[in-house]
């Protein structure tokens, strides 16, 4: 029996029947596909090592110093300074503030759409999430800049260019990644584990606290940490709002700036292969360092996932 | 339909009808069931089995467009009135599933959850419920050493029983299964049979079962759905026996179904 069955199915396996052309000709079509995605990813990262490593190995700054250092003045005739510090310093900030702020808005909204109002919040909410995804980031900054900074200078001194502006622009921008995959993680939770707990005599509260979140913990861990890589990643809106100064703000009010934001800023204004263009290919390359932070925090949490 | 005994009822079923919107579910039930009886419900396939354990403890409550009329009179109160306490009810009345369903937590999480969410708070008692209802489902051998390991790394029949452990830890007076072997293998299931009948001391258990020997093999008393009613509810032994109606006979002896 197992012997016969088996024997069968190496001859369907094998025989060439099932090798027409069309056959390889897919197989081809998507190995080539995988191909030239694998190929570009690599490209770009060994193009951006190359390029961000050269200020340090041909322009000779230190690597200490430009991780370290608060001051940054590329333009010095005689003394440029090169430390990148504050940039990493705020968008590090920047990102963690705006999880801070969308991640219980996110995955209280998921908690709402799945478990309290399943027939009709999803309805609702579903279209907002898809809207704002759709929104530019330029269109965000935009607003920002419009609404969020006169009305921060209004309420408080300073100018209202400030980490604050930049922390709520970012959690309404990274909102929709949160809702979204706190969303599915929520949804695709097993209906038995709902009905084990109901029939043990637990409210829809208990249920929703010490069974459905904890079970679907490292996804809704994976859900704020690819809200927080959106955020690192982001620039332009973020530029927009922050207010670009080279200190270390020493409070949310203060004016503050991101990698990306100088990156953005300075890119035009500087010559390709020069020392000051070249550290802000250092700064990518950080940010790529970074990003492949987040992706080894995701890896590791998917791999704990327990259903 | 006759039935001999000298427990006193438990539930009282009398005119119950439920409808899932339109459709008729379960059609003017009239039954009781005993304290400290085994009572197995048999029938075919999308006869009500499912939808009537869950009236029960009132899970239907939670599907949508559900109706109910009649009584279901537990311990001769009727819990279809508005005013009952869902979490005192369910408290009383366990419920295990087809597929177990441990959470993905410890062992000894997932038997604490019960008296935990029902206030029960000091490890000691906790412990001491812990040990007690794994012993009672026969784990407590097989688990002591790793209580805190996760409750999905069990075999499917220790699932099983890790799921009994955690419905009696609420200390019920009622437990339902529905078709609670029918994912297990063999032996598994036997261990499961054994349990019921050692259970049934201390608890008052309703079975949904499509398997007719294990029913006869555990079961005080059968009740025969078909078609959303009861066609016949005695005796276990009378039913098998020697069915009173025509269609209970040719289901048991395996002409339809
Ligand atoms: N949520 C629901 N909404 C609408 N109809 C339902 C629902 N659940 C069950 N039904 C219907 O009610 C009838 C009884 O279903 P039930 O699940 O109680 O059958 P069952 O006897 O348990 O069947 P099985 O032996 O296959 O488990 C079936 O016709 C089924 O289609
Ligand atoms: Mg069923």
């Amino acid at each position: 029996m197992e012997n016969t069955t088996t024997s069968a199915r190496e001859r369907l396996v094998k025989s060439n029947k099932n090798k027409s052309n069309g056959e390889l000709r897919g197989k081809m079509i998507v190995t080539l596909s995988a191909i030239i995605m694998i190929t570009a990813t690599v490209a770009i990262t060994v193009f951006l090592a190359t390029k961000g490593l050269q200020a340090f190995l041909v322009n000779g700054v230190s690597p200490i110093e430009f991780l370290t250092s608060t001051d940054w003045n590329p333009t010095d005739e005689g003394n440029p300074k090169f430390g990148a510090f504050p940039f990493i310093y705020g968008s590090l900030a920047v990102t963690l503030l705006s999880a801070l702020i969308a991640a219980p808005i996110g995955i209280g909204a998921a908690i709402f759409m799945t478990e309290i109002a399943p027939a009709w919040g999803r309805k609702i909410l579903q279209p907002v999430i898809e809207l704002l995804v759709g929104i530019p980031s330029v269109v965000y900054g935009f607003i920002g800049l419009t609404v969020l900074v006169p009305f921060i200078r209004n309420q408080f001194d300073g100018i209202g260019y400030s980490l604050l502006a930049g922390t709520i622009v970012l959690s309404v921008m990274i909102l929709p990644t949160i809702t979204t995959i706190a969303t599915d993680a929520m949804g695709t939770l097993p209906r038995n584990l709902r009905e084990g707990s109901y029939a043990l005599g637990a409210t829809r509260w208990q249920t929703i606290r010490k069974v459905l979140v904890p079970a679907a913990l490292p996804s809704l861990l994976t859900a704020i940490v690819l809200g927080m890589a959106r955020a690192f990643g982001e620039a332009l809106a973020v530029q927009m709002v922050i207010g670009n100064s080279r200190a270390i703000p020493s409070s949310i009010l203060d004016t503050s700036a991101t990698l990306t934001s100088i990156i953005t800023l300075n890119m035009g204004y500087t010559t390709y292969g020069s020392v000051e263009n070249n550290t802000l290919w250092s700064m990518g390359l950080i940010l790529l360092i970074i990003s492949f932070v987040f992706i080894l925090i995701i890896r590791y949490l998917s791999s704990r996932r327990r259903i | 339909m006759q039935t001999t005994t000298a427990n006193k009822s438990v539930f009282d079923v009398k005119d119950l009808n439920l409808w899932y919107g339109s459709f008729h579910a379960l059609i003017n039930l009239n039954f009781s069931m005993y304290k400290n009886e085994v009572t197995a419900i048999i029938g075919p396939s999308g006869c009500g089995k499912s939808t009537f354990v869950k009236t029960l403890n009132l899970m239907v409550n939670m599907i949508p467009n559900v109706h109910m009329s009649g009584e279901i009179n537990y311990n001769d109160k009727n819990i279809l009135n508005k005013k009952i306490d869902l979490v005192e009810l369910r408290k009383q009345i366990g419920m295990i599933f087809q597929k177990g369903n441990p959470f993905p937590q410890s062992i000894y999480d997932n038997v604490a959850y019960g008296p935990r969410i029902h206030g029960i708070k000091k490890k000691k008692q906790l412990d001491e419920i812990v040990e007690e209802s794994l012993k009672d489902v026969a784990l407590w051998d097989e688990v002591k050493d790793r209580l805190q390991s996760a409750a999905l790394g069990l075999s499917g029949g220790q699932q099983q029983r890790l799921c009994i452990a955690r419905a009696l830890a609420t200390k019920p007076e009622v437990v339902l299964m529905d078709e609670p072997t029918s994912a297990l293998d063999p032996i598994s299931t036997l261990k499961i049979e054994e349990l019921i009948t050692k259970l049934k001391e201390k608890y008052t258990i309703v079975i949904v079962t499509h398997n007719m020997q294990q029913a006869a093999r555990i079961s005080d008393k059968t009740a025969f759905f078909l078609n959303g009613e009861v066609v016949e509810f005695s005796d276990t032994n009378q039913l098998f026996s020697n069915p009173s109606d025509k269609r209970t006979e040719d289901y048991i002896t395996g002409r339809f179904g």
